[in-house]
C-alpha cells in the first residue's frame, strides 16, 4: 500500500474539490497513487488504500507560499527547516519559496546545496531556495544566477533589503533575463524610511514614533518598472503595501510588461492601528499601512492586479520582540494563519474562494515555473484538506513554529485545515485541538 | 477633589479625563504653598522611594522631580544612563526589573525613545511617571504648563480653557512637549495651533491632534492669548530639516514686533532651555509683562509632588 517514498494509495472521498487551475469546483473524489494524482471526479475505487472521507470539506491544491524565511542556515534559535516546514503543513502550505537573507548568505551554490540537503534531511513540504540578487545582498555584485538556477533556484531577491543602486538594479534585470529567472524586489527606498519604524501617517504622528512614507515604497517601484521596460526582465513586488505601489503595477500590467505582485495577509487585513500600544508584534518591513492602502490592496485584489498572497513568515524570537518598540526585529510569522485570514476575503466579498486559493497556490507555482498548486492528474499529489466553517482562535503559543511572533494572536478565524498532503504523504493531521 | 485619582501610572496626558487633569492640578495649587515656606519640607511621602531613572541628559527635569520628592520627605535615588549597566548589554526590561525588586514607590523615567513607558508598564509592577519618551509625551511638562495658563486666565479675561487660543511654535516633528500640551489643552476646550516649518511638522498633525497647522509664524500668532516657543536642537541646523540658524531666527523666531499680532494680553512660554536669540529673543524671553517662563519651572515642581503624591497612593486605593 505504502511505496518506499512513503507516499500511499488515498482516496479522498466526497469533498469539494476545488482546482482553480482549471475552474474545477465541484464535489468529487481525489485518487492519489504513487504521489501523484490518478484521477479527479466522481470514481469508483475498491482496492485496498486509506479512505479519507472529505465530505463538508474543501480539497484543494497545496498551497504555495513563496517568501518565507526559513532562517536556517544561521539563525535555527528563531526557526529551522524541520520547524518551518512544519508550520507550513499546518497552515495547509506544501511548497516554500525561502529567502536568502540567512547567515551565511544564499548567494552561492554551497548554501543553496546545504538548504536542499537539510531540507531533504528534516524538512516535510517541498523548500524551493530564493537565491540572492547580489553577493552579501551588498547590492553591488551580481549572484551567478545560471548556475544557481540550474542548482534549483526558483527565483533572486535580495529580500529584506531592496536593490538599491539602478544601476545594480538595470544589470540585474538585464542578465536574470537570459535565464528567464524571476527578480522579487523588496521595493524600499532607504533615504525616504530612515529611521522609521512604522508607516508616516496619523499614528505615528500621536505615537511619536518616525514613520516611513508610503512613497518610500512607491518611488523604489516606479522607477524598478521603468527599468524593466528598457530591460524586459520579470519583476516582482514583493509584500505590496500601499496605493500607490499597486497602481504603479496596474499601469505596468496594461502596458503588459513582464510585472507581478504579493500582498501578505497582515497588509490586506490590519491597519497602522495596530500599533497603537507600541505592539511589536505589529512591527514588519514593510509596516502596517493606513486604510486607503489597506482599501487599495484589497481592491487590487479583487481587480486582478494583486495575483499572489504570501506570507512573508518572519520568525524572530522573544528576545528581539519582547523590547522597546525601536529597537524591535521587524517581521511576524504567518504560515499557519494564512489561510484562514485569506478566507475572510471570501466572506467580505472581496474574491471568491477559488479566486483566493489561486493566489496562494497556482498563481504563485506559475510564477516560480514550479509544477505545484495544481490538482491537475499526473500532478504531483500536493492536497489541502480545510473545513471553511469551522471557528477557532489564533493561538500564537499552540504553532509549529519555534517563533511566536503573530500579528494575529487572539484573532477569531474560520477554516480549518484538516489535513495536508505532500507527494501522496500526509504531513499533517489535525487532531482538533 | 484628590480622590479622583485612580491610575497607577502616569504614562501621558493622551487618556487623561478633564476631572483627572483637574485632580492633578488642584493637588499642585494646594501642595504650591509648601514651597514658599521658610522650611519647605512636609512628611507626607516619609517612608516612600522614588527612582529617577534617565536615560538621556537632564537637569531640570531631574532636579524638579528630585526636589518634588525630598519636600515631601521620600527617598530620592537618582540613575543616569552613564551609571547604570544597559552599557554592559543589560536589557531595558532586565535593568527596570532589577530596580522593581528593591521595591520602590514610583520610578521616573525619561528615555530617548517613544513608547517605552507603554513597554515597561506592560511587563512590570512598579508604578511609572513619564518624565518625557523620545518624541511621544512628557506629561508634567503638560500639566506644568497648564497650571501656567491656569494661573493666567484671570488676566487673559477668561474664566475657563474654553475658547482660548495657543499657538504652539517651532520644532513640532520632534516634540513631546508640543503632543502633551495639545492633548492636555484640547481636553479642557482650548483651540490649538501647531506653527514651524513643514520640515519639521508631523505627518497629519490636524486630523491626530485636532489642531491647526500653520507654516507662518504672523498667521499662527494673529489673536493668541498663549504663545508657547519649542526649542530648536541644534542638530536640526545644517541637516534636511533647516538650512541655518539665520533662516530659523529671520522666520520662525519670536520677536517683540511679531507679538504684536497675538493677543495684547497673550503670555509667552518656553519649556527651556532657550536658545536666545533662535526661536526667541532676549528682549521677550525677559519681559516681565509677558514671559511666564520661570513661573513654569516653579510649577513643574508642584505638579510633580502632585504627580508623586497621587501616585503614592493619596487617591483612592486600587
Amino acid at each position: 500500500m505504502s511505496t518506499p517514498s512513503g507516499a500511499e494509495t488515498i482516496f479522498i472521498r466526497g469533498g469539494r474539490v476545488i482546482d482553480p487551475a482549471h475552474g474545477r469546483d465541484e464535489t468529487a473524489d481525489l485518487l492519489l497513487v504513487d504521489g501523484v494524482i490518478q484521477a479527479v471526479g466522481r470514481l469508483e475505487f475498491t482496492a485496498p488504500c486509506r479512505i479519507i472521507e472529505a465530505e463538508g470539506l474543501v480539497v484543494a491544491p497545496g498551497l504555495v507560499d513563496m517568501h518565507v524565511h526559513l532562517r536556517e542556515p544561521g539563525q535555527e534559535y528563531k526557526e529551522d527547516i524541520a520547524s518551518g516546514t512544519r508550520a507550513a503543513a499546518a497552515g495547509g502550505v506544501t511548497s516554500v519559496a525561502c529567502m536568502p537573507n540567512t547567515q551565511p548568505v544564499a548567494d552561492d551554490l554551497s548554501v543553496i546545496g546545504y538548504i536542499q540537503e537539510r531540507a531533504r534531511q528534516t524538512g516535510v513540504v517541498r523548500v524551493f531556495p530564493v537565491g540572492a540578487i547580489t553577493k552579501g545582498l551588498q547590492g553591488q555584485v551580481l549572484t551567478e544566477m545560471g548556475l544557481l538556477q540550474r542548482a534549483g533556484c526558483v527565483a533572486f531577491s535580495d529580500d529584506g533589503r531592496p536593490v538599491s543602486d539602478s544601476a545594480v538594479m538595470r544589470k540585474a534585470l538585464e542578465y536574470a533575463r537570459m535565464f528567464d529567472a524571476l527578480l522579487i524586489q523588496h521595493a524600499e527606498e532607504p533615504s525616504l524610511s530612515g529611521n522609521g519604524c512604522m508607516h508616516e501617517g496619523v499614528v505615528s504622528t500621536r505615537l511619536g514614533l518616525a514613520g516611513i512614507p508610503s512613497a518610500a515604497e512607491s518611488v523604489m517601484v516606479d522607477r524598478d518598472i521603468r527599468l524593466v521596460a528598457l530591460t524586459g526582465g520579470r519583476y516582482h513586488v514583493a509584500h505590496v503595501s500601499t496605493r500607490e505601489a499597486v497602481e504603479a503595477v496596474r499601469r505596468a500590467r496594461q502596458e503588459r510588461l513582464p510585472v507581478s505582485c504579493e500582498v501578505t495577509p497582515h497588509h490586506f487585513s490590519l491597519t497602522d492601528e495596530a500599533v497603537i500600544g507600541y505592539d511589536t508584534d505589529a512591527k514588519m518591513s514593510p509596516p502596517l499601512r493606513g486604510g486607503v492602502d489597506r482599501q487599495a490592496v484589497l481592491d487590487g485584489l479583487a481587480q486582478g492586479v494583486i495575483t499572489v498572497i504570501a506570507t512573508d513568515h518572519a520568525p524572530h524570537d522573544e528576545e528581539n520582540k519582547r523590547v522597546e518598540f525601536c529597537r524591535a526585529a521587524n517581521g511576524v510569522i504567518g504560515l499557519e494563519t494564512m489561510l484562514p485570514v485569506t478566507l475572510e476575503l471570501v466572506r467580505d466579498g472581496v474574491m471568491s474562494l477559488s479566486a483566493c486559493l489561486a493566489a496562494m497556490s497556482y498563481h504563485p507555482a506559475r510564477l516560480l515555473g514550479i509544477p505545484h498548486g495544481t490538482l491537475a492528474v499526473g500532478a504531483a499529489a500536493d492536497v489541502v484538506l480545510f473545513d471553511p466553517e469551522e471557528s477557532w482562535t489564533v493561538d500564537a503559543r499552540q504553532m509549529r513554529s519555534k517563533s511566536k511572533n503573530s500579528c494575529f494572536h487572539g484573532r477569531r478565524v474560520k477554516g480549518r485545515v484538516k489535513q495536508t498532503i505532500v507527494g501522496g504523504r500526509i504531513v499533517y493531521t489535525d487532531e482538533g485541538r | 477633589m484628590s480622590n479622583l485619582w485612580t491610575r497607577k501610572h502616569l504614562l501621558g496626558m493622551a487618556g487623561l479625563s478633564r476631572e483627572e487633569i483637574n485632580t492633578l492640578l488642584d493637588t499642585a495649587v494646594s501642595l504650591r504653598e509648601v514651597n514658599r515656606r521658610e522650611i519647605k519640607k512636609v512628611p507626607t511621602l516619609r517612608g516612600k522611594t522614588v527612582i529617577n531613572l534617565f536615560f538621556e541628559n537632564s537637569t531640570r527635569t531631574r532636579t524638579s522631580f528630585e526636589l518634588a520628592g525630598k519636600r515631601m520627605s521620600a527617598d530620592v535615588v537618582n540613575m543616569s544612563v552613564a551609571s547604570s549597566s544597559v552599557k554592559k548589554g543589560e536589557t531595558l526590561l532586565d535593568t527596570l526589573a532589577n530596580l522593581q525588586a528593591m521595591n520602590p514607590d514610583v520610578v521616573v523615567i525619561r528615555h530617548p525613545e517613544s513608547g517605552v513607558l507603554e513597554f515597561l508598564a506592560n511587563n512590570l509592577n512598579a508604578a511609572l511617571v513619564n518624565a518625557g519618551d523620545g518624541r511621544h509625551e512628557h506629561p508634567t511638562q503638560g500639566l506644568l504648563d497648564l497650571l501656567t495658563i491656569q494661573d493666567h486666565l484671570p488676566l487673559l479675561d477668561r474664566d475657563s480653557f474654553a475658547g482660548l487660543v495657543v499657538a504652539i511654535c517651532g520644532d513640532v516633528l520632534h516634540s513631546r512637549v508640543a503632543r502633551s500640551n495639545a492633548l492636555g489643552l484640547k481636553t479642557l476646550g482650548a483651540e490649538v495651533r501647531f506653527v514651524g516649518p513643514s520640515t519639521l511638522m508631523p505627518s497629519q498633525a490636524e486630523e491626530a491632534f485636532g489642531v491647526t497647522v500653520h507654516h507662518r509664524l504672523e498667521e499662527g500668532l494673529a489673536g493668541a492669548h498663549v504663545v508657547m516657543m519649542l526649542r530648536l536642537q541644534n542638530e536640526r541646523m545644517n541637516s534636511p530639516y533647516l538650512p541655518s540658524v539665520r533662516e530659523y531666527a529671520e522666520f520662525w523666531g519670536l520677536t517683540r514686533n511679531r507679538l504684536r499680532l497675538a493677543d495684547p494680553k497673550a503670555i509667552v512660554m518656553h519649556p527651556g532651555p532657550i536658545n536666545r536669540g533662535v526661536e526667541l529673543s532676549s528682549e521677550v524671553a525677559d519681559d516681565p509683562d509677558c514671559s511666564v517662563i520661570l513661573e513654569q519651572v516653579a510649577n513643574g515642581l508642584a505638579v510633580r509632588m502632585a504627580v508623586l503624591y497621587l501616585l503614592c497612593g493619596a487617591g483612592v486605593r486600587r
